[in-house]
């Protein structure tokens, strides 16, 4: 049977379609914020009046329970927080220093081994594999796991440095050693996160410029560094954000293998530790909204310096 | 280009070297785990024991751990399923329309430290007699899950051509039909990416759990701290309880591996 009518198409505005009914051209016209707003409204409710209130909390003595009555004591919090010696500056050393070291080795090394899984080779896919385990390992199960390594009398650390004849070392017990100990935690869970980024940078890489490098005589250094390197720089720059980001705000590992303060001499306390402790251990509210409030203007700092060399690279 | 020989023998033992040092610690965690406390604390028998289930007896029957791993299965499910229910739409929206501001409100979510907002949220959800319940945790592991999920979602709508939606426009389709019946069966690799990456952040979450679990509601990474003592560690027990936490994580990611590379590398290459 021939097709006697072509079946009507329907105008390409679906505004003006005359069979559907009106909640629904009323929904396909919003769709826009329809299908944005929800997320937005969650996201919103659960961040900026929770924010907005810990920058007010901050100029309060708020303490004790946040219901009780508290003071307006304008920037009085932010005068004793930043003349705190004792515990705000160190921990901001802290944070700083486990930042900046665990970074620094995730990226070297994350850069070296991306660069050894470049190229196809035999046996690929285990390797990928055992990059992915630690990864997907809950934190604060990795911390209990080094735990065991590291404990002095009993852990298998101190046993294989027996074996190559060095003497044992305090590890996380130490007062001077456990930051180091935790920063080691924090590159051997992280760096594989680091591999994944530029490996996937790595092979988004046109293979021209390399080859174009190698005729002209490059030697193999020489290509990762003027050709290789520069290409990457905006997937390292991305790897180093988002590792950064959450390295400042590394909290598990450090609450599961030293417990509360970060031990009993503060020794890995770092400021979300820090502020953890002053809101859920101390119940100074008012304090802890302050340092939390510098603790964030810190990490939007660093972000801020970040992309804005990244921006800078462009040019 | 391939590779020269001395490179290849190089690479070989340097992988070997890589592999071995992030598996290791992983294996001897789950073989203390198999070990009573008193070859844990044999030097001896660091390698060749006596393999005992007496520890997992311990987790599993004496504390309470299925409840735990019933309630952290919950939690993720429930947290990753609302999230993808908010998330994918906003997602599509905020690709389709460029909305690039917008999304920074939900990217914000991933910036800010966590206990900065645990406080109002405790003192809130405690008022509304919701602190220890599964609907708070459900709430605050969305917090973690949505921007992970409008992340990876925003860049997977950014890569995929909208001449389909238009042909289905043209077909009769409204805007929101298209999405429905065209767009959305073509987004399952990244919905199951989005998805898989939700859960095993949710799953491994600890600090909100730590503030706003209750006994009852408690989930695993909380129950860890159980094996803890202040005098003492049950070190097999616990050992026993990281390997009940992390392996079936573990095992998942072997299966499904090219879902959670290409989660955790979106958008990293685009400059």
């Amino acid at each position: 049977m021939p097709a006697v009518t072509a079946p009507s198409r329907a105008p390409r505005s679906a505004s003006v379609m005359p069979d559907t009914p009106g909640w629904a051209r009323w929904a396909n016209d919003h769709r826009k914020w329809l299908f944005a707003a929800p997320a937005m409204a969650f996201v919103a409710a659960l961040i900026i009046f929770p924010l907005a209130w810990t920058g007010y909390l901050s100029l309060t003595d708020s303490s004790g329970s946040v219901r009780a009555e508290s003071e307006f004591i304008g920037f009085q919090n932010y005068v004793d927080v930043l003349g705190d010696t004792d515990r705000f500056w160190p921990a901001v050393g802290r944070t700083a220093a486990f930042t900046g070291v665990a970074l620094f080795f995730e990226v070297v090394l994350g850069m070296a081994i991306a660069l050894l899984l470049w190229r196809p080779f035999r046996g690929e896919k285990w390797v990928r594999v055992a990059i992915l385990l630690p990864l997907v390992a809950t934190p604060v199960a990795v911390g209990m796991m080094w735990r065991l390594i590291f404990d002095p009398n009993i852990g298998m650390a101190n046993q294989v440095l027996g074996w190559l004849g060095i003497g044992p070392q305090p590890w996380l017990a130490g007062q001077h050693t456990a930051l180091p100990t935790t920063i080691f935690i924090d590159i051997w869970q992280w760096t594989p996160m680091v591999v994944l980024i530029l490996l996937a940078g790595l092979t988004s890489l046109s293979d021209e410029p390399q080859e174009a490098a190698m005729i002209d005589g490059a030697s193999a250094w020489q290509r990762f560094r003027h050709v290789t390197l520069p290409l990457l720089m905006p997937t390292v720059i991305v790897a180093i954000l988002l590792r950064g980001i959450d390295a400042l705000k590394t909290f598990d590992i450090l609450y599961a293998t030293k417990g509360r303060g970060g031990g009993s001499f503060n020794e890995v306390e770092t400021l979300n530790v820090y502020a953890y402790g002053l809101s859920f251990d101390y119940n100074e509210y008012g304090l802890s909204s302050t340092v939390l409030i510098l603790f964030f203007l810190i990490i939007i700092g660093s972000m801020w310096a970040l992309t804005s060399r990244r921006k800078g690279a462009d040019r | 280009m391939k590779p020269r020989t001395g490179f290849r023998v190089f690479r070989t033992v340097a992988l070997v070297l890589v592999v071995l040092a992030l598996v290791a610690p992983l294996l001897w965690m789950i073989a203390a785990s198999f070990k009573t406390n008193v070859d844990i604390y044999d030097s001896g028998k660091s390698l060749v024991f006596t393999p005992t289930l007496d520890n997992y007896d311990t987790v599993l029957q004496q504390a309470n751990y299925v409840q735990f791993i019933v309630n952290s299965l919950w939690v993720a499910f429930a947290a990753t399923a609302l999230s993808l229910l908010l998330g994918v739409p906003a997602a599509y929206s905020m690709s389709r329309f460029n909305m690039r501001k917008s999304a920074l409100v939900v990217l914000m979510a991933r910036v800010i430290p966590g206990v900065s907002l645990l406080v109002p949220w405790y003192y809130v959800f405690s008022n509304l007699r919701m602190v220890g319940g599964f609907s708070v945790l459900i709430l605050s592991h969305m917090f973690v899950s949505l921007p992970l999920i409008v992340y990876i979602m925003m860049g997977f709508f950014d890569g995929l051509p909208d001449e389909l939606e238009e042909a289905a426009l043209v077909d009769g389709l409204t805007h929101i039909g298209a999405f429905r019946r065209i767009t959305l069966p073509l987004s399952v690799p990244g919905i199951a990416t989005a998805g898989i990456l939700s859960f095993i952040f949710s799953w491994n979450n600890f600090m909100f759990a730590l503030v706003l679990s209750g006994a009852d509601t408690k989930t695993l990474p909380v129950a860890i701290f159980d094996f803890v003592g202040y005098a003492s560690i049950d070190w097999g027990g616990l050992m026993a309880a990281t390997t009940v936490v992390t392996l079936p994580i573990m095992v998942i990611a072997l299966f499904v591996q090219k879902y959670i590379v290409s989660g955790l590398t979106a958008g990293a290459t685009k400059g």
